[in-house]
């Protein structure tokens, strides 16, 4: 067993040293191991609230998992835990919202996201209320939990309402600086995290712009855009090509919606392919928006790597990413094939 | 500025008629509207912006006013002319009702309408944006109400139940609910389609305080109002008014056709006449 998947069990299952121990969310997540960021979402909306009295939160019975106790704990007056009633919870945000306070809703994508998307765009995106949806656990990151939990529609559904922001957090140090960015950002937001223990991208709080993607390596013979939870493997994707002869450029796309268009077309005259790769349907989400922009473009070989347009299997997510090629020896010969013309 | 309580009766039963009448002539320029279910909460419009509410039409944005959802978002017909009288914008605007780049259509815009708290128009959503809007009140430090208008068919919206669990779990006791019970959703008789009886002691068992009274009584509406409790914690407070689908039009009373309508020629005279004679006593058809 590889150490990934060692803590990917160890994760899921709350397995030590052949100990078996209950499953626990405070005790299994509460104490990452070393070289194992945390799941900072309630601890830095904690930190921004004790400045900001606008910031409430609210989650759906999971405020464990997604650690928004740390915020509940800090400000128990401005945090509302709604019981699994994920609908109830995002109108009632906008609710709040319309009385200048700015609602964090948290709960795992494949129910704030798909569960709630009528919410999110009838009550949050058209009356442009600036609740601030939050998606954990994103793409098909609960592994074997099934497809019930996984969220690998959520892009594709959301970037097509008008007046919500999409955005997706490839690391711990960049979900702050989203939190950080989002508190006066106009309208409504749904921000896509994985399970919060994503590899490490942003050794430091990058400066961010919401809607501006950011360049994280130069090349020429390929540019990789990835975005959330793909852009950490990307990143070694192409140091591999790199050491075998390929030049590429890495782009991290964090803002699905509204997307920069001007980042695409650079990659589009200054390298000569580009490859998407996302935890996400390879239809609607990020391959999908980039292709949007680049059909108006010149011709260049494009490619989306995504998760097939059906129900993945079952699996401890680490076993699945190398299965669908989403981890960084699957990026790495999903580039060269693309690159060589093969299927 | 709290709207005066002593309001005459005379004056409300004479505003719920210009509800009424303003639903009929808007209805005439958009081809197309929701008659009957504006008649039936006619009266308890009526009541709460002119009598009740705690408002200021010059300043929508007072944070301390009161406020209004329309969860039945298709009655917003009703509201606009309220809004438009009490000077939130030109009553002259709402001749451009539903016409291409209007503000007003047929279930409202926030964004667009002055004075208005929310935007409605998908049922079963307006419970738990009232929801929200009290719980920032006590978030807030501030003491209004929350007031929400819930037709009874969209009572079978899931969510609707969401937000009653958690407005009594959340001790709202500024929240209150207005039901205009007026018997009939568009496929039928709701206890035919979806029975909601007996939702006095549905919304009583989710830890609701419950008035059940007939909503076209005026006398009787200021009495649940008054007997609303002050304070910003308790049981939320549920009103049902017990109301008649279409009432003040004869053809209309508990008629499942006219849902959706819209009168022309001298139909739409004769109606205007006989609202203009105020309501008259109702008589349901005899059972069959």
């Amino acid at each position: 067993m590889s150490t990934e998947m060692q803590n990917e069990a160890e994760i899921f299952r709350g397995t030590t040293e052949g100990k078996t121990v209950l499953k626990d969310h405070r005790s299994v997540r509460g104490t990452p191991k070393a070289g194992m960021p945390a799941f900072v979402l309630g601890e830095e909306l904690a930190k921004m609230a004790e400045t900001d009295p606008r910031i409430v939160v609210a989650t759906a019975d999971l405020a464990s998992a997604n650690r928004t106790n740390d915020f509940r704990d800090a400000h128990p007056k401005r945090f509302f835990d709604f019981g699994i009633a994920e609908k109830n919870m995002i109108t009632a945000a906008a609710g709040m919202a319309s009385c200048g306070l700015v609602p964090y809703v948290a709960t795992f994508a494949s129910f704030s996201a798909i569960l709630g998307a009528e919410q999110i765009r009838t009550d949050c995106a058209y009356p442009r209320m600036p609740v601030r949806v939050v998606g954990t656990h994103s793409g098909m990151s609960m592994g074997f939990y099934g497809s019930s939990h996984h969220a690998l529609e959520d892009l594709g559904m959301l970037r097509t309402m008008a007046d919500l922001t999409v955005i997706c957090a490839t690391d711990a140090n960049h979900l702050r600086a989203i939190l950080r960015k989002s508190v006066d950002h106009p309208g409504a937001m749904y921000i896509r995290l994985g399970r919060g223990r994503d590899p490490v991208v942003y050794d430091e709080v990058p400066e961010i712009e919401i809607g501006r993607a950011i360049r994280l390596r130069e090349g020429t013979d390929l540019t990789i855009i990835a975005t959330g939870s793909e852009v950490r493997a990307s990143l070694d994707a192409a140091a591999t090509l790199e050491e075998q002869g390929v030049s590429v450029r890495v782009v991290d796309m964090h803002t699905i919606s509204p997307l920069d268009r001007a980042e695409i077309e650079a990659a589009a005259t200054e390298t000569k392919a580009i490859l998407t790769v996302e935890e996400h349907n390879i239809t609607g989400g990020l391959g999908t928006a980039v292709s949007e922009v680049l059909v108006d473009l010149p011709r260049l070989p494009f490619r989306r790597h995504g998760v097939p347009d059906k129900y993945v299997e079952v699996g401890p997510p680490g076993a699945l990413y190398a299965s669908y090629k989403l981890d960084t020896p699957g990026i790495v010969e999903v580039a060269k094939d693309f690159l060589s013309g093969k299927a | 500025m709290a709207q005066p309580s002593n309001v005459s009766f005379a004056v409300l039963e004479d505003r719920a008629k210009f509800i009424r009448t303003e639903t009929v002539r808007l209805t005439k320029i958009a081809g197309a509207g929701h008659y009957s279910s504006t008649f039936s909460c006619a009266e308890i419009l009526a009541s709460l912006y002119y009598a009740q509410m705690r408002i200021e039409p010059t300043n929508p944005a007072w944070e301390d006013r009161d406020r209004f959802v329309m969860s039945k978002g298709h009655a917003a017909i009703g509201l606009y002319p309220v809004l438009a009288d009490l000077g939130y914008f030109d009553p002259s605007e709402l001749d451009t009702y539903t016409r291409l780049g209007s503000k007003y259509g047929d279930h409202p815009d926030m964004k667009k309408v002055r004075g208005l708290d929310f935007s409605s128009g998908s049922l079963g959503h307006g419970l738990s944006v009232g929801l929200g809007i009290a719980l920032a009140g006590r978030t807030t430090g501030r003491d209004y109400r929350t007031y929400v208008m819930l037709g009874d068919g969209e009572l079978s919206e899931g969510q609707i139940w969401e937000a009653v669990m958690a407005a009594s779990h959340f001790k709202l006791g500024h929240l209150t609910v207005l039901l205009d019970r007026n018997g009939l959703c568009i496929d039928g008789h709701t206890e035919d389609i979806m029975g909601i009886e007996p939702i006095h002691e549905r919304f009583s068992s989710f830890g609701w305080d419950v008035q059940r009274i007939d909503g076209h009584d005026l006398p009787a509406i200021r009495d649940a109002f008054e007997a609303l409790p002050t304070g910003t914690t308790g049981r939320p407070q549920c009103i049902v008014c017990d109301t008649v689908k279409g009432r003040g039009v004869k053809r209309m009373e508990m008629s499942l056709d006219w849902h959706v309508g819209n009168l022309v020629g001298d139909d739409y005279d004769e109606v205007m006449a006989e609202l203009d004679a105020g309501l008259q006593p109702y008589e349901p058809e005899p059972a069959e």
